[in-house]
């Protein structure tokens, strides 16, 4: 990976971050490249969401270094909103803005960080709707949207800032599985156009359909990393043996 | 719309009385004894007196509970923004005025607005005004602080600093609590598209924050209003003191005290009526 070091857009180096007692990262090191699709998988606990959490700066580890397409997120000096604006994050609770409607979700930040105008934020905010395959709900309040039109929407708000980096942390887990699908197919066609993702999930579905590398974690470390197909047919370490054994 | 849920056939009688019990008598009583009062208003010469004379107070009583009310949300949604910032001076000055305010009688606080931190304050702003008058492009300003004079702030004014004072510290926690009901992912979701922790404050949280309390925010008008009757304490003509007044010159308590009731009832009533009627539309609204 050092060989082709100008195509990494996410440096992880030996990154701790501890919530008092609780140690939710011990020393994890990854990178992640241009257009890459990397999934995250690991039990409950493990730290994925704090790593996650920690590129976009919602947490600010304790040791270690984090570079995020150039910039430093462990730096003092260091813009936290530039950082964030490039980093799109999609959530598992996916988090709409309940008191705005399905368009105003979506131009908000747009008006605010990018400081786009009314008409351009909205032109942008129905191409992604189009994109994510609900243009017709432009004019909904949150609450009126199933699970899966609500996180698609999410996915919307996010992508029309322009990020160039999307992390995704469980996005389909609060979903009934029916709706599932819809938002794994939005993801997939993402990762398809290029899209660097990070990607924190346990479906299989899209690990097939899309990752590019696999990264399992426990206990706040990496325990093992592969290709989606030596991940799951020849997993080595015995952690990771047995927790294949209760999802697949 | 099961069969099954369906009351048994004699119990079909016990929610009739049920309704009739349910029935609201206390405001059937309420509306009956103003009926009375009213009517005594109308017929009765001492009574014509009492509403006569106390009922200019009304006036008095609205516009300081009112300007009082504008100033505590003010500096209750300041303190509140403190309560739950991560600054630690913020916080602390915050906290230490909720804390403060919280554990002092409204009186005692009414009587240090008007009597001391009206008048030192103004103090303070006059040295102010003096010192600035020395620099050049401030000295319209200055000017303007040292016109400042104790004696124009009259009584009504003090009373309503200092019931400002006191609410807003009851607002603050009114905010406060609004505030930290909000579900955390709003915070991380604005925060993730880049605002900044004022921009997430003002276009997402705080928007939904202040649809949560109107309610609360209602009930505090009613329990200002009901407090603006300590600023007869400071001789200021609202229902109360005009109502103390007219007992002490005609002995006619039960005339005075039942109109200064009347008077505060009706708009504390109507004032919570008002409140219900917000309550249910904005609870049915998203
Ligand atoms: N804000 C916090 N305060 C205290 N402890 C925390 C906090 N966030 C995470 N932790 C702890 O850090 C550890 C890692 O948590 P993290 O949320 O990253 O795990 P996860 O792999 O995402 O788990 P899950 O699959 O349940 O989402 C856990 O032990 C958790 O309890
Ligand atoms: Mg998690």
């Amino acid at each position: 990976m050092a060989a082709n070091s100008d195509n990494v857009i996410i440096t992880i180096e030996n990154v701790t971050k501890n919530f008092g007692k609780s140690h939710a990262l011990r020393g994890v090191t990854t990178n992640v490249k241009k257009g890459e699709v990397l999934m995250i998988i690991g039990p409950s606990g493990s730290g994925k969401s704090t790593l996650l959490r920690c590129i976009n700066m919602l947490e600010l580890p304790d040791t270690g270094s984090i570079v995020v397409d150039g910039i430093s997120v462990m730096e003092k000096k260091t813009n936290i909103n530039a950082v964030r604006a490039e980093v799109g994050m999609v959530f598992q609770q996916f988090n709409l803005f309940p008191h705005l409607s399905v368009l105003e979700n979506i131009v908000l930040a747009q008006k605010v960080v990018r400081k786009r105008s009314t008409a351009e934020a909205e032109k942008v905010a129905r191409q992604q709707l189009q994109h994510v395959g609900i243009p017709e709900k432009a004019d909904a309040y949150p609450n009126e949207l199933s699970g899966g039109q609500q996180q698609r929407v999410a996915i919307a708000r996010a992508l029309a800032m322009n990020p160039r980096i999307m992390l995704f942390d469980e996005p389909t887990s609060a979903l009934d599985p029916e709706m599932i699908k819809e938002v794994l197919d939005v993801m997939v066609s993402l990762a398809k156009e290029g899209m660097t993702m990070v990607v924190v999930s346990h479906e299989m579905g899209f690990a097939k359909a899309a990752a590019n590398r696999i990264v399992f974690m426990d206990q706040g470390k990496i325990v093992e990393e592969g290709s989606p197909v030596d991940f799951f047919t020849n997993p080595k370490s015995d952690r990771t043996k047995a927790f294949l054994s209760k999802i697949l | 719309m099961t069969a099954s849920i369906e009351q048994p056939q004699e119990g079909k009688i016990i929610p009739v009385i049920n309704n009739f019990s349910k029935w609201p008598w206390w405001a059937l009583a309420i509306g009956l004894a103003a009926l009375v009062i009213i009517y005594n208003f109308i017929t009765n010469q001492s009574y014509n007196d009492a509403i006569s004379y106390i009922g200019t107070g009304v006036i008095t009583t609205i516009r300081v509970t009112l300007t009082a009310y504008s100033m505590a949300l003010v500096g209750g949604l300041i303190l509140g923004l403190g309560r739950v910032s991560k600054n630690v001076l913020y916080y602390n000055i915050a906290t230490f005025y909720v804390e403060l305010m919280r554990g002092i009688p409204m009186l005692v606080i009414i009587l240090y607005g008007a009597f001391v931190v009206v008048p030192v304050g103004l103090n303070i702003l006059t040295t102010l005004g003096n010192w600035l008058i020395g620099i050049s492009f401030l000295a319209g300003v200055g000017q303007a602080l040292t016109q400042l004079d104790i004696q124009k702030i009259d009584m009504s004014g003090r009373a309503i600093a200092g019931l400002a004072m006191g609410y807003a510290a009851f607002e603050a926690e009114v905010f406060r609590a609004g505030i930290q009901s909000i579900d955390k992912g709003q915070m991380e979701a604005a925060r993730s598209l880049g605002m900044n922790y004022v921009q997430a404050m003002r276009f997402v949280i705080l928007p939904q924050a202040l649809r949560r309390v109107l309610p609360p925010l209602g009930n505090d008008l009613i329990a200002i209003l009901k407090d603006s009757s300590l600023i007869s304490a400071l001789a200021v003509n609202d229902i109360t003191q005009l109502g103390k007044k007219f007992r002490a010159r005609s002995f006619s308590s039960f005339e005075a005290y039942n109109t200064m009731a009347f008077l505060y009832l009706t708009m504390t009533i109507s004032l919570s009526m008002l409140v219900k009627f917000i309550e249910r539309k904005t609870s049915r609204g998203r």
